[in-house]
């Protein structure tokens, strides 16, 4: 690199090249600057300024993100920013949480991290979401990084415990090892066992996704032994009457995850339970409680003044228990709960916990018709009113009418993250039979900071003529069994200025909104669309229209080759990329405008 | 333009039922809805239930719909199906000489070592492990009565067929057990 000029040459080179001012300015200096700069899009705009910045800003970037795993071509990022320490790439869309995306769609980390393991011996933290991990995969992290310390697999697969194991024993330095609801074949418990009796620095441990039993003793050693941990997420199989002896163990622990609540109602286990709890005075996080005897909550009371953070979604009591703990925490800032709390207890809530920041309420019961549970819009109307800090909502719920969802826009312009799921499909408001197309709307058009907001219920086009007009801050939109006609799609695509992701399902958008708009396609991460009347032809347009956007046309039916340009696909993932289009699909999918002859070329040539 | 043919052999995820061509917008609100049925459209292909208030119609599930994860969906259809099935498995357990009986879910446990860990735990003797070819080898066998009155030693058959057939459990002094 350039080294720092001395001053006279500093002077008269100024006049004849403007991007040397870059290198008058000492680059440790600059270094030192940028390394004050961690947002990741203010990162990308210094490497923008000019080229002397661009190879500084690279040579000093210890965090990237990746959006799309497809995006970019995992060796081209690798060789850009040689010196990064923290990689977090994200795979499969969204939609893929609900089966909507057919296994084999693709998402692996395996070229990933073939790449960083030849060029980055000095990597440290790796954070996946929604990717196919393979024990090939954690194999290698565990033996090419000296300094590993964090590994966060958020709803990945295709691995097993084995591949864990390989983990715990070679990592020796592992500080976070992170499963979150990933879907893990778990083969044995005994993977826990390799830890080595030297590792000391776990400060994270989140196994709540793996059904198999752990050897209990071994767990309480290696807790035992983690005088840093400080979140410890337990799955299902570790026993509540054992739970105490693993508290004393961590009584610094500030996140909590139980395995299953329940036990025979025995008063030993139940004290031994409250003591353990009142000595964990930095508690502020619980999770877990699967199968939760009522009858040992108040073990939890000692706690519960200090948390801020409280997930029962999993947890099938009923209302006055459920309400009673939740009541209990005035200092709570997230709520999970399932819709057993009912309009009554959310209303308790709402007078309890003041400082409620985010709110989720999960259905119990989500396949039947009727409603099983007393829970209305009325509850949300009460957070939304008593919780003047409420920024973010998902409610699952089973009527809803437009001035209620008014109340709410009225009480809190301050959402930034709005998720509404009536559960019936093209619901109108309950007491007037109309779209819930103004409710929406007021929603839009008073929470001027709305980053994220999921439709349901019955909604015409002119919902999203609101959504274009008034949502300049949105950046991602889900919409289902929503609209009448392309005018919909093209009032989201033309006026929503900040939108990133747009996901799309059983809605008769189509061609002609699609080819109008296709410019901002590319302004986007990723635009899905599922069960609409997108044509095979318009596809293809879109493809030669604009080279920069995969274009990939999902149908499971086969034979996409032999099919009339007039036909509807099943389902279309588009989304804009640098490294062109990919070459790990199966047979159900195809990038437009990508000549087979050529594809299959290509796959040879690949290693 | 759609093909009529085409659109009848067309694989769609949409509700059974519903077409691409989405009627106009009526200015008029569309027949009543009550809260408490779901929409025709939705039941095309379930029976018509009129006053089902013990059991409500299930709907015709859309692939994704509602948006619950399937490890969420997991955990609450696994723990609705226990209580169905008669609130567990619990049967009456006693042993020889001591003074109360007491109670265990027999679906807590997954097979037959379990059990053994469970009842021994409970009364703190020693059950001892069953062995086909000598019984049991501590002072206690593990009894139990079948569906037909019979007295029978645990761990002969499968589990599962152990688990719809028993009907209590008696720890009883091997002295008093007849082997064959």
């Amino acid at each position: 690199m350039n080294a720092p000029m001395p001053p006279q040459q500093q002077v008269t080179n100024l006049d004849v090249n403007v991007s040397s001012m870059g290198s008058s300015f000492p680059e440790e200096v600059l270094e030192h600057v940028l390394s004050f700069i961690t947002s990741h899009t203010d990162r990308n705009i210094v490497s923008l300024v000019c080229k002397s910045w661009y190879d500084i800003e690279r040579w000093c970037r210890r965090r990237i993100f990746v959006g799309n795993c497809y995006a970019v071509s995992p060796a081209i990022v690798i060789r850009r920013f040689p010196e990064v320490r923290s990689v977090e790439v994200k795979g499969k869309p969204h939609f893929a949480d609900f089966n909507l995306v057919p296994d084999g769609w693709g998402g692996y980390f395996y070229p990933w991290i073939c790449e960083m393991a030849k060029a980055c011996p000095w990597l440290e933290e790796i954070r996946l979401k929604r990717m196919v991990v393979t024990d090939e995969c954690l194999e290698l992290i565990a033996k090419s990084f000296k300094n590993f310390k964090v590994l966060v697999l958020s709803s990945c697969e295709g691995f097993s415990t084995d591949g864990l194991a390989a983990i715990a024993a070679n990592c020796r330095d592992l500080r976070e090892l992170d499963l979150r609801e990933s879907d893990v074949e778990d083969l044995s418990g005994r993977w826990l066992s390799h830890f080595p009796n030297s590792c000391t620095s776990l400060q994270s441990l989140n196994i709540s996704c793996l059904s198999s039993e752990i050897s209990f003793s071994v767990l309480q050693h290696l807790i035992a032994r983690s005088p840093n941990l400080k979140t410890l997420r337990l799955n299902r199989a570790v026993p509540l009457e054992k739970l105490y002896t693993l508290l004393h163990r961590a009584p610094q622990l500030v996140e909590l995850g139980t395995g299953a609540y329940s036990a025979e109602i025995r008063s030993d286990v139940y004290t031994n339970l409250t003591d353990a709890f009142s000595r964990c005075k930095e508690l502020k996080g619980l999770s877990g409680f699967w199968d939760v005897v009522p009858s040992y909550l108040p073990a939890l009371y000692s706690v519960c003044s200090r948390l801020t953070s409280l997930n029962l979604s999993y947890a099938t009591i009923q209302s006055p228990d459920v309400t009673k703990i939740i009541t209990l925490c005035p200092n709570l800032q997230s709520l999970s709960v399932l819709d057993y709390i009912e309009d009554t207890g959310l209303n308790a809530v709402s007078l309890s916990c003041k400082d409620l920041r985010e709110l989720r309420v999960f259905p119990s019961d989500p396949f039947v018709a009727d409603a099983n549970v007393s829970l209305t819009e009325q509850g949300l109307v009460d957070v939304s009113e008593g919780c003047t800090k409420l920024q973010s909502v998902l409610y699952f719920c089973r009527q809803m009418s437009n001035s209620a969802l008014s109340s709410i826009a009225k009480n809190r312009p301050n959402l930034t993250c709005f998720r509404l799921c009536i559960l019936e499909p093209r619901a109108p408001d309950y007491l007037t039979f109309e779209p819930l197309d103004s409710g929406f709307g007021a929603i839009v058009d008073h929470c001027k900071q709305l980053q994220r907001l999921s439709l349901s219920g019955l909604l015409t086009d002119r919902v999203f003529e609101y959504i274009g007009k008034r949502a300049k801050k949105l950046e991602m939109l889900s919409i289902a069994f929503a609209g009448d006609t392309d005018l919909g799609l093209h009032h989201v695509l033309s006026g929503c200025d900040s939108l990133r992701k747009l996901e799309i399902r059983d809605c008769p958008f189509g061609d002609k909104a699609l080819l109008a708009n296709v410019s901002k396609l590319e302004t986007m991460r990723s635009l899905w669309m599922s069960s609409c009347s997108v044509s095979l032809g318009a596809c293809k347009r879109l493809s030669q229209k604009m080279p920069r956007l995969n274009v990939e046309v999902i149908d499971e039916q086969g034979d996409l080759d032999s099919r009339p340009d007039s036909c509807h696909v099943e389902k279309l993932y588009v989304y804009r990329s640098v490294a062109g289009p990919r070459f790990d699909m199966p047979s159900f999918i195809r990038t437009m405008g990508q000549n087979p002859a050529y594809r299959r070329k290509k796959k040879k040539a690949d290693p | 333009m759609d093909l009529i043919n085409f659109e009848a052999t067309e694989l769609r995820l949409g509700l059974p039922g519903s077409t691409d061509e989405q009627p106009e917008i009526k200015s008029t609100p569309s027949p009543v809805k009550t809260n408490k049925r779901s929409s025709s459209k939705m039941d095309s292909s379930v029976p018509d239930e009129q006053d089902s208030s013990r059991s409500p119609p299930a709907k015709t599930q859309v692939v994704g719909w509602p948006p619950v994860r399937s490890y969420r969906k997991n955990i609450l259809q696994g723990k609705k199906s226990e209580p169905e099935s008669g609130s567990g498995m619990y049967v009456k357990v006693s042993m020889d000489g001591a003074p109360y009986l007491r109670k265990v879910d027999l679906k807590v446990y997954k097979g037959y070592g379990e059990l053994m860990k469970g009842l021994q735990e409970m009364f703190k003797c020693i059950v001892g492990l069953y062995s086909e070819m000598e019984g049991y080898k501590s002072e206690y066998a593990p009894t139990y009565e079948d569906k037909d009155g019979d007295w029978m030693l645990v761990g002969d058959v499968p589990w599962d067929m152990f688990l719809t057939s028993c009907t209590r459990l008696r720890i009883m002094k091997s002295c008093d057990v007849i082997e064959s």
